[in-house]
């Protein structure tokens, strides 16, 4: 064990760790919606697809950064606002396998727009981050790694202090809780929803930014978000803080199985570590980590 | 207590009357049993009669696989509730098991191997099922979408399955049944009907009885089905466990006999959205619906090149062609989940309610 | 028949039941009445086993339980309603009420799919008890209709005659009358008399509306803030000066806004 490379080790546990604050940013768009709605919005990858092709096909066109941010920003809105009013509101009172699979064919609407407005082709996203590592103590470290996770880790502080702090925030835990109390004491619910999903489209976009950035703005990026369902079945599908643990722990995992137990089956086990990871933990914590023991009122 | 009772009373409301597609009738009323065998003596006289060859193997055969896949993840998503999003997966396993099957177990019949595919893509199933069954929510969507990129992986990693082949695509084995040569399109096409129509017959028949009304009771109230005494897990375990076995049948048909080689591209998370998309504009919980879906997404892209190509022209190439494609169909499904839940299946009623004349009954 | 021993159950800070002790006698009507919030659905709850007491045990004839077996209950002779109608929408009233025979069904699908022998029997006897049922609550008329499509009142009768055709030994009713007109409530007391009466099931009513429970039952037991206020006939009920104050000078208002 003497030469047990433990650099190597630690950085690839960085880097996992690193990838994990990623997915977590994806997986608390999830958590938004599903918390304040019951509705796992399946579209949240094709959103971030969206967000991407969008702001790149803009500063491609000549747009300076700061303006085609905005545009962006102002585009997810207002998508986020269509979708909870001509999709979400019909059903309203469906039961959620109906709403996830409306969701399910969203996506496919959002990324063939997407990509009937703005084209097939790869396009690389650059953010003005440098692409050498840092050596940290003989350690390697992908400094946009550590831009991105860090900026994630930023809008995952904000938006836990949002949801804690602020008035609106305030509002979109008591819908998630119980939302015919939440009607009771006044509480605009289609206001709340499209207030939701206007965020969760912002995320997105962060979102996108980001994985954009990092494997270039192409049509799996919308695949990103299937990794995303792992992390909320470890964290819990109502969890931000779980939302934030889960990511982490499948980011780190995911790597070290890759880089340690892949060479032992061939390699590319990155597809699937993640669900099969989640699959055992659901034989051992079904509920997750941090997700609320529902009580059932029969 | 009132507002309890609205909630109530507009969740009782029918959007339509009762149709019978949804109720499954101890005994069906003569006129399905018309109408059921006037559709098998087409599909048995005619078409090997009138069809052509392009129309067997490009259409009507491919038609008859996912219309089958579609039958078997209604039975367990429609009818039982519970969402799957990896019937893709189960059908390579199903396409590859039979492969392996048919080539390492000398004198295995044809259909035998088709069986033991069924199976594989069962037990497969089940390992990927069991740990979510016994949970409410999304689970299952995790776990089958765990066994999609696991089951691609395997196939595409481990050289064993495709017989070490360089290419990694294999040829599928001669189609003899009884010592008769199927290897022309006529005898496929009747090979893929009559499997798909005897399945198709058993699940009619099963949710018919207690088991289909308890995927049923499951589904719409899992936790009176457990108070009243219906094991729960037992149920979906059950739905799980005979749905992978369809699709593992459906996935032998299309490596088999649609597309005559053997190959994981075929079978990915796509081709798994796809059936489930077969299903909910055909119709959930209907039988006819996997079919009246099927003919829709087989026939679909054809209509629409066709169609790109006669109003855009040249700029209408294989990706805008895929594009518009996802467009559309999104857009369907969202509009079927809202205005009409019940798919095809119900359009279709209704058609044939119009064109009656008989007068309708007062409900 | 069933007995609850010092019953205690809590949801987080919130205290459900504290302490209740209850016992229902072979053939009897007994309620359980108490504003919301009381705690009666999670009484029933615990008998059937969907919550786990913190202290306490239930006791179905002479069989101890610190829960009960959900998946028992059938065995045990125990059926109930649910409060929010608890019915298979995709199924027609006459499939709902055969749904309550399921426990008996021992036939394997396979021989269902066939449908020879033991399972043609078994289909065909629950057909039939099913109809009696179903002609018995006057319900013959809508039996081959899909309950999602039937009226609130008429649901609620097809969710009691599921809870009927199985000849339970207790039958437990939450909330039977809410939502039902004074006289979907007359005709419903009416049926649940007859349950009891024809069949001798023992029957544990939750309800809140006072004057139904009063006409019908044997005993009352009266819950407040999770304690048992009170327990006895419902004279002695009605003169009991702990419900009057906590109850029914409420009820009262109720009864003369209902006529």
């Amino acid at each position: 064990m003497a030469d047990f490379d433990f650099a190597f080790l630690i950085e690839v546990l960085v880097g996992g760790l690193l990838s994990g604050v990623m997915y977590s940013l994806v997986a608390i768009g999830f958590v938004l919606i599903y918390k304040t709605s019951g509705v796992l919005n399946f579209a949240q990858g094709a959103q971030l697809l969206f967000a991407a092709l969008t702001f790149v096909s803009l500063v491609e066109r000549g747009l300076p950064f700061p303006l085609a941010l905005l545009v962006t920003f102002v585009v997810m809105v207002l998508l986020g606002l269509a979708i909870e009013r001509t999709v979400l509101r019909p059903l309203v009172n469906q039961p959620p396998i109906t709403l996830f699979m409306a969701t399910l064919g969203l996506s496919y609407v959002i990324e063939g727009v997407a990509q009937l407005l703005w084209g097939t082709q790869v396009h690389a996203l650059e953010l003005g981050i440098p692409d050498e590592p840092i050596d940290f103590h003989g350690v390697l470290i992908s400094q946009f790694d550590l831009f991105a996770a860090g900026t994630a880790a930023v809008l995952v502080g904000l938006l836990s202090a949002f949801f804690r702090y602020t008035h609106v925030g305030l509002a979109f835990r008591a819908v998630a809780d119980d939302t015919f109390a939440a009607i009771t004491v006044g509480l605009r619910l289609p206001r709340i929803w499209a207030t939701v999903w206007a965020t969760a489209g912002v995320i997105a976009l962060a979102a996108g930014l980001l994985w954009g950035a990092r494997l270039g703005v192409q049509f799996s990026l919308s695949l990103v978000v299937l990794k995303a369902l792992p992390v909320l079945v470890l964290g819990g599908f109502d969890s931000i803080l779980g939302a934030i643990v889960g990511g982490l722990l499948i980011g780190a995992c995911e790597k070290l199985a890759e880089v340690y137990l892949g060479p032992y089956v061939g390699g590319g086990i990155e597809s699937w570590f993640a669900y099969v990871l989640a699959l055992g933990f659901l034989l051992v914590k079904p509920g997750g980590l941090y997700g609320q023991k529902l009580v059932e009122r029969a | 207590m009132s507002t309890l009772a609205c909630k109530t009373l507009a969740h009782s409301a029918p959007q339509a009357a009762p149709l019978a597609a949804n109720v499954p009738q101890a005994r069906r009323n003569w006129r399905q049993y018309t109408g059921t065998a006037l559709v098998l003596l087409a599909a048995y006289g005619l078409v090997p009669a009138f069809a052509s060859p392009y129309w067997l193997d490009a259409i009507l055969i491919p038609f008859l696989a996912l219309a089958l896949a579609g039958v078997g993840l209604n039975l367990l998503t429609g009818y039982a509730g519970q969402l799957s999003l990896g019937t893709a997966a189960f059908m390579a396993v199903g396409a590859f098991a039979a492969y392996n099957f048919n080539l390492r177990v000398s004198g295995l019949p044809l259909l035998g191997s088709f069986v033991l595919g069924g199976l594989s893509a069962t037990v497969v199933g089940l390992a990927f099922g069991l740990p979510s069954l016994r949970l409410r929510g999304f689970y299952l969507a995790v776990s089958t979408l765990a066994a999609q990129f696991f089951v691609q992986w395997a196939l595409t990693k481990f050289s064993w399955f495709t017989n070490n082949n360089a290419s990694g695509v294999i040829d599928a084995p001669p189609l003899v049944v009884l010592g008769v040569s199927l290897d022309n399109p006529t005898g496929r096409y009747l090979l893929a009907l009559t499997i798909v129509v005897l399945i198709t017959a058993l699940v009619a028949r099963l949710v018919r009885t207690q088991t289909g009304h308890n995927f049923i009771a499951v589904r719409d109230n899992e936790l009176a089905a457990r108070v009243i005494g219906v094991s729960v897990l037992r149920t979906k375990l059950l739905a799980f466990a005979i749905s992978s076995f369809i699709a593992g049948i459906a996935g032998v048909l299309w490596a088999f006999v649609y597309l005559r080689t053997v190959e994981p591209a075929g079978f990915n998370l796509d081709r798994s959205f796809q059936i489930l998309f077969i299903i909910i504009i055909g119709g959930l919980a209907t039988i006819r619906g996997a079919f009246f879906g099927a003919a829709l997404i087989v026939v679909f892209p054809l209509l629409l090149s066709r169609l790109g190509a006669l109003l855009f022209g040249s700029w209408f190439d294989s990706g805008v062609l895929d594009m518009s494609q996802r467009v559309v169909l999104g857009v369907l499904i969202i509009s079927f989940l809202i205005v009409e839940p019940e798919g095809l299946a119900a359009l279709w009623q209704r058609l044939l309610k119009k064109l009656s004349w008989r007068p309708h009954s007062v409900a | 028949m069933l007995r609850m021993d010092a019953i205690d159950l809590s949801f987080g800070g919130v205290h459900a039941l504290s302490d209740v002790s209850l016992s229902i006698a072979a053939g009897e009507i007994r309620a359980v009445i108490g504003p919301n919030g009381a705690g009666k659905s999670s009484l029933v709850n615990i008998i059937t086993g969907l919550y786990k007491p913190d202290r306490g045990s239930v006791w179905h004839g002479a069989q101890q339980f610190a829960q009960v077996p959900t998946p028992r209950l059938a065995r045990l002779g125990v059926a109930r309603t649910f409060q929010n109608l608890a019915l298979f929408k995709g199924l027609s009233a006459r499939d709902n009420v055969a749904m309550g025979l399921v426990d008996a069904t021992r036939s394997l699908w396979v021989e269902q799919l066939a449908g020879w022998g033991r399972a043609r029997r078994e289909r065909h006897e629950a057909l039939q008890r099913s109809d009696a049922i179903i002609e018995f609550l006057g319900l013959s008329a809508i039996s081959s209709r899909l309950v999602g499509t039937l009226p609130y009142g008429l649901q609620k009768r097809v969710e009691l005659a599921r809870a009927l055709v199985a000849r339970p030994r207790l039958l437990l009713l939450d909330e039977p009358m809410a939502g039902m007109t004074a006289t979907e409530k007359l005709e419903m007391s009416g049926f649940v008399r007859a349950a009891r009466d024809t069949y001798g099931t023992t029957i544990l009513l939750i309800e809140h509306d006072i004057g139904v429970v009063l006409g019908l039952s044997d005993r009352v037991a009266v819950l407040d803030y999770g304690r048992k206020i009170a327990d006895g006939t419902p004279a002695e009920i009605q003169r009991d000066p702990a419900v009057i104050d906590a109850y029914l000078g409420v009820a009262h208002e109720e009864e003369e806004g209902a006529r």
